[in-house]
């Protein structure tokens, strides 16, 4: 029979850590999608070998590097470029002609996490003609993901994936001519974050900062429970302009939500909403 | 008890060689079980689709990919869509993940079972396939922790013995299936 397989959270000490991350540093996770978060915690309890609750709770409230450390693990960073060849097959073929009628095209990567869909774009921006009067702004509540973005820096081993994403959702150049390899990394080209505006900003509790034509934010809300994602699709909607573009991940919908009846689908597959209203 | 509080919960894991026995299963359901069902299988992303047509055309309960937050209603089969991990949250409904592999697997049976186990207790049964790994025994350890009724695929009678052989061999089972007393397991349905 199996031996006890690790430390099992209680539901009680889950609400404890909350509320001291709360307390201590205006972190609030209490709206995220509990299931998650405890197989998170646990995970992380596990991985960094800590023999009790009390003492991984301990270094929580006491130690700030190892908070920024829980606050990197807890959120998930797992992204890729290109991810969801017919998504980027609608914003290119759909999406970019429309916004190219605009005179400044304002980009929002809500949670951009390590930065991949934000080179994606900037990609597709360039080969559409459109990234010299575009500014993408990259958020996320995690500021160590944001040196990342900055950096442009992704494993070489990832790039024969990307390359094969990049031109099965349309892209027709040579993907590795927007990286130079350096040992085991790609560094991809600084003329692709010319336009790149990066900041801290936490959807549970930020607010709008400015008007966008289009708004990234795929599969970052599957984290949230119901009231936190309809907090933060009213934050999308009041940061939109009229006809503006929503995108979010390939499961996710805002149907049943607040916001469902100022949004049409711009098709049925693709999940990409226009404001209409 | 309220009707929500009365459903129960079917979960069903597999890999290499369970589609099988998912087939004979479908048919036997009934709208009287008051059943949800979450199916999670390991397989490649283009066959999406098509899984649930071929299982929808086995039953009468409605099939359908589980997206965010979907809830879990009876009379439905969700199916975990390629690349992400379905987890079960407290007030029934669903949350995808799309975080780490588990047992080189994403979905993963465990992180379902394991969630699951959290949210329903012992109105929760657990089903573990024929497959060539081991994900899924140690959701099958927590589940039946928290009560769940075990069920895993006699594994003389699995295509793919390792995953059942290794849940016999290390959680205490409550049921081993095959196809000739799948009545004994619908039975325990209503």
């Amino acid at each position: 029979m199996m031996n006890d397989p690790g430390i099992q959270l209680s539901d009680s000490q889950v609400e404890t850590l909350l509320v001291d991350l709360i307390d201590l540093y205006g972190y609030d996770f209490t709206n995220y999608s509990r299931a998650s978060l405890k197989r998170r915690i646990s995970r992380l309890i596990h991985l960094d070998r800590f023999l009790s609750f009390a003492e991984f709770r301990f270094k929580v409230c006491h130690d700030k590097d190892y908070l920024q450390h829980f606050v990197e693990q807890i959120t998930v960073n797992v992204t890729e470029m290109f991810r969801d060849v017919g998504f980027y097959r609608a914003l290119r073929e759909q999406v970019l002609p429309v916004l190219a009628t605009w005179p400044m095209i304002r980009i929002w990567h809500a949670g951009c996490s390590t930065g991949e869909e934000v080179y994606s774009m900037a990609i597709l921006l360039k080969e559409s003609n459109l990234l010299h009067k575009s500014l993408l702004y990259a958020t996320d509540i995690n500021p160590s993901v944001l040196e990342k973005v900055r950096a442009g820096i992704f494993p070489l081993s990832q790039m024969k994936q990307y390359s094969e994403n990049y031109i099965q959702s349309g892209g027709k150049r040579d993907f590795s001519s927007y990286y130079t390899a350096i040992y085991n990394s790609a560094k991809f080209d600084d003329e692709l974050k010319t336009r790149l505006v990066l900041a801290t900003h936490n959807l549970v509790s930020d607010g709008t900062f400015n008007e966008f034509q289009l708004i990234l934010c795929r599969n970052v809300m599957i984290y949230f429970d119901k009231p936190l994602q309809d907090r933060a699709l009213r934050l999308f909607y009041d940061s939109l302009e009229v006809l503006g573009y929503l995108a979010l991940g390939t499961k996710e919908t805002i149907k049943f939500t607040t916001v469902t009846s100022n949004f049409k689908q711009i098709d049925s597959k693709e999940k990409v909403w226009r404001k209409t209203s | 008890m309220d009707e929500k509080g009365k459903s129960k919960l079917l979960v069903i894991g597999g890999s290499a060689g369970s589609l099988s026995m998912v087939l004979h299963i479908l048919p036997l359901l009934r709208a009287e079980m008051y059943l949800s069902v979450i199916i999670v299988f390991h397989r490649k992303q283009a066959t999406e689709d098509t899984l649930v047509d071929l299982l929808a055309g086995r039953t009468t309960y409605r099939v359908k990919e589980a997206e965010d937050k979907d809830e879990l209603l009876p009379g439905v089969v969700y199916v975990a869509p390629p690349e992400y991990h379905v987890l079960v949250e407290k007030d029934r409904s669903l949350s995808l993940d799309i975080s780490e592999k588990v047992n080189y697997s994403r979905p993963s049976i465990d992180v379902t079972f394991e969630s699951a186990s959290d949210a329903y207790g012992e109105s929760l049964i657990c089903l573990l396939l024929s497959g060539a790994n081991a994900d899924g025994v140690r959701g099958l350890w927590v589940a039946k922790q928290a009560g769940a009724f075990i069920v895993v695929q006699d594994p003389a009678s699995a295509e793919f013995p390792m995953m059942p052989q290794e849940a016999v061999d290390k959680v205490p089972v409550d049921m081993l299936l095959h196809e000739n007393n799948l009545s004994t397991l619908m039975n325990f349905f209503f």
